[in-house]
């Protein structure tokens, strides 16, 4: 080759190996980072007295002297408002009828829409909906549900393509008694609802009430560990075997070539597809549960990680040096016990960091565990309910609450929080592979 | 078998019609050797003669190379080592190995050393622990080790680590001793000490010592073999090999005229 078609390649290599790396930092910068920052709004948040009455009834913490103080202070500040509500109701009595009719449903609107932002009117019948028990526990909600008061939100077609418009709802009930309403949900939204910076760290293991309104993402964890770890037990032992056969036992040959081969198209095979054979295999023919259980997805998830293990542990094996066979093997050691007390403890470092990010692979994958284990609404799971009952998991819950839930927009926190967990939980166990890495290795070199 | 290839006494180890093959290439070829119990006897001659071969095929270290075999007889205490019924391991457990590259485990000094001892019986500590001490002397490392047992072997020197392997072979008490060049990867003061340790062991072990260093060969074998291109060309007393070669080949490669 010539050298400056060989400086030519050199510095086209270097470009895209430059290139890459800069992907993969944006992709960091602008997909990993805004997933930790607005799930850390999870967590971390200006939470409204709502919140903490929420708190106090359905998972009964709290002081409750000071929560009756407070609920009397915040109910004290929304006296005027449930009051010019009265009023203006007198009012619309003996009006008009035409002023009537035009007044009742807009009336309506702001009524309902101040029950979701304060909870139910005192002395009104108690909903039978949780999530209607309680007006917004968050303040960012609570500014945006105030919003939707303050502006009627309409479609203008006159043009070529609709344009949304936000029409104040003020100017319509002017001059009657409901008009103070409106510049107290601008002005004095604050000592109604008392926002407090709120750390929430029971988000993680908290259940959750009425479809995700309140409380954290507990079942949808402990499913998620519970896979991960129930896929490790199964997918290591055998993956650990088969590396040593494929390494230790195996004669070079078609058959072994063909083995090899059947790893590899495993490894390359669709996750959705896993998750099929899963429940035709695992579910419908060996009938391993009734149902989709937290056995059946530990099981198809094992089968997807297991070309991972193998080749990790292979690799691991492989990188053992043959002189410790040696030593071993000349000092009168069989096979199976030169494997067992040198290569084995030799390869473990290797291992150990394969298995890990498998399993950080296994708590992340959503399609193997669809059909398999894994259910939308779900209670926590009891260890002894593991072989046949399904769980809720981080990955499914995830992708069901962004696509599939009747209020996507009033909980993207717990979304958030929840993409922001697994992602926590995948980089603190690739983060271990990296620490358990270092340190056998610095035993190992003495 | 050939008289001048047969010392006088015991010989542990016999070789008769005695060849090696990897796949085709007959690498040892028909030889017939027998090595003199309680004696040092070096196995000199050019790279690719065949030598380590021969050595490695005494304990079957041969067995892991794929497509190895053999032909003739190879005797170890009056059995075929090829035999149908011979168990490489037992067998290896009698004829101990030290290689060219130091090859301790990344274990501790201890646990090296103990490690045959562990595989071949259930021993209380306080024997492991003996037999620990009583190798370490062996191989003259005691005292520089003997602190600090419980540390990684990794962190021996090259001369360190080769004794630690010595002592590790000594402590399953093997019958003969093979060597292979186990001063190549070494400085010459660690040489020294090794070539010391082995002129220390004649007369209580059996020692089979491949080497590429004519001196060492001179300096601690009482009996040396010289193979080329797989044949046994000359066997006996190391003296009268080095001074009165009864063959060209083995004068030419002495004197340095290839080799």
């Amino acid at each position: 080759m010539r050298r400056t078609t060989r400086k030519l390649l050199d510095r086209a290599l270097t470009l895209s190996a430059c290139f890459a790396v800069a992907l993969m930092a944006a992709f960091l910068l602008f997909v990993l980072a805004p997933i930790l920052v607005k799930g850390a709004s999870a967590y971390l948040f200006r939470a409204t007295a709502e919140h903490r009455r929420m708190m106090r009834d359905q998972f009964g913490r709290g002081d409750a002297g000071q929560m009756r103080a407070e609920r009397a202070a915040v109910l004290e500040a929304r006296r005027p408002l449930y009051e010019a509500m009265a009023a203006f109701e007198r009012e619309l009595a003996e009006m008009p009828a035409a002023r009537r009719r035009e007044l009742r449903p807009a009336f309506q609107e702001v009524r309902e829409g101040i029950a979701r932002l304060l909870g139910p009117e005192p002395g009104a019948p108690l909903p039978a909906l949780t999530r209607r028990l309680y007006g917004q526990t968050r303040w960012d909600r609570a500014r945006i549900q105030a919003d939707r008061i303050l502006f009627e939100e309409t479609w203008d077609y006159s043009g070529e393509r609709g344009v949304r418009v936000r029409a104040p709802r003020e100017p319509l009930f002017e001059g009657t008694a409901l008009a103070p309403v409106f510049p107290m949900l601008r002005e004095s939204l604050s000592p109604m609802l008392r926002p407090r910076l709120t750390f929430y760290p029971r988000f993680l293991t908290d259940k959750s009430f009425d479809a995700h309104f309140f409380g954290g993402i507990g079942p949808e964890v402990m499913g998620t560990v519970y896979l991960a770890l129930g896929a490790m037990l199964i997918a290591v032992p055998l993956g650990i075997v088969a590396a040593i056969y494929f390494q230790e036992y195996a004669r070079n040959g078609p058959m072994l070539s063909f083995l090899r081969s059947c790893v590899n198209t495993l490894a390359g095979v669709p996750s959705i597809v896993f998750g099929l054979f899963g429940l035709a295999f695992f579910i419908n023919t060996l009938k391993v549960s009734p149902g989709k259980s937290v056995l059946a997805g530990a099981l198809t998830l094992a089968l997807l990680v297991l070309p991972t293990v193998i080749r990790a542990s292979e690799e691991a094996i492989a990188a053992v040096p043959r002189s410790y066979k040696e030593a071993a093997l000349a000092l009168g050691a069989g096979q199976w016990r030169t494997i067992l007390t040198v290569i084995l403890p030799a390869a473990l470092p290797g291992i150990l960091t394969g298995t890990v990010i498998s399993m950080g692979r296994a708590a992340g994958e959503t399609a193997p565990i669809i059909f398999t284990a894994a259910v939308s609404v779900g209670r926590l799971i009891r260890p002894s309910e593991l072989l046949a009952q399904p769980t809720p998991a981080l990955s499914w819950n995830l992708y069901n609450l962004c696509t599939e839930h009747e209020a996507v927009d009033e909980i993207r926190h717990v979304q958030y929080g929840m993409a922001a967990t697994l992602v926590a939980i995948v980089l603190l166990l690739n983060l271990t592979a990296i620490v358990i890495r270092a340190r056998v290795a610095r035993k190992l070199k003495g | 078998m050939n008289q001048a290839n047969r010392p006088n006494g015991k010989a542990p180890v016999e070789a008769h019609g005695f060849s090696v093959f990897y796949g085709s290439h007959e690498a040892v070829r028909r030889v017939d050797l027998a090595i003199a119990a309680g004696q040092v006897t070096a196995i000199i001659g050019p790279s690719g003669c065949g030598k380590s071969t021969f050595l490695r095929a005494v304990n079957r270290m041969n067995d892991l190379i794929p497509g190895c075999h053999t032909a003739g007889r190879l005797m170890f205490d009056g059995q075929d080592v090829y035999g149908g019924n011979v168990d490489a391991a037992a067998l290896r457990r009698r004829i101990g190995m030290v290689f060219q590259k130091p090859n301790p485990f990344p274990k501790t000094i201890y646990d090296n050393v103990a490690y045959g001892p562990r595989l071949h019986g259930n021993l209380s500590r306080a024997d492991l622990d003996a037999i620990v001490e009583e190798s370490l002397r062996g191989a003259v490392l005691w005292d520089e080790v003997k602190d600090r047992l419980g540390k990684n072997a990794l962190g021996l020197s090259g001369g360190q680590a080769q004794r630690l392997c010595l002592a590790r072979a000594l402590a399953v008490r093997p019958e003969v001793l093979l060597m292979d060049e186990p001063t190549s990867a070494l400085d010459p003061k660690a040489t020294a000490r090794i070539e010391e340790l082995i002129v220390e062991l004649r007369g209580r072990y059996t020692i089979a010592i491949v080497t590429h260093n004519m001196q060492q060969a001179a300096r601690v074998s009482e009996r040396t073999a010289f193979f080329y291109e797989g044949n046994l060309v000359e066997y006996g007393a190391t003296t009268d090999l080095f001074t009165r070669p009864r063959q060209k080949q083995t004068e030419d490669y002495i004197t340095g005229r290839f080799g």
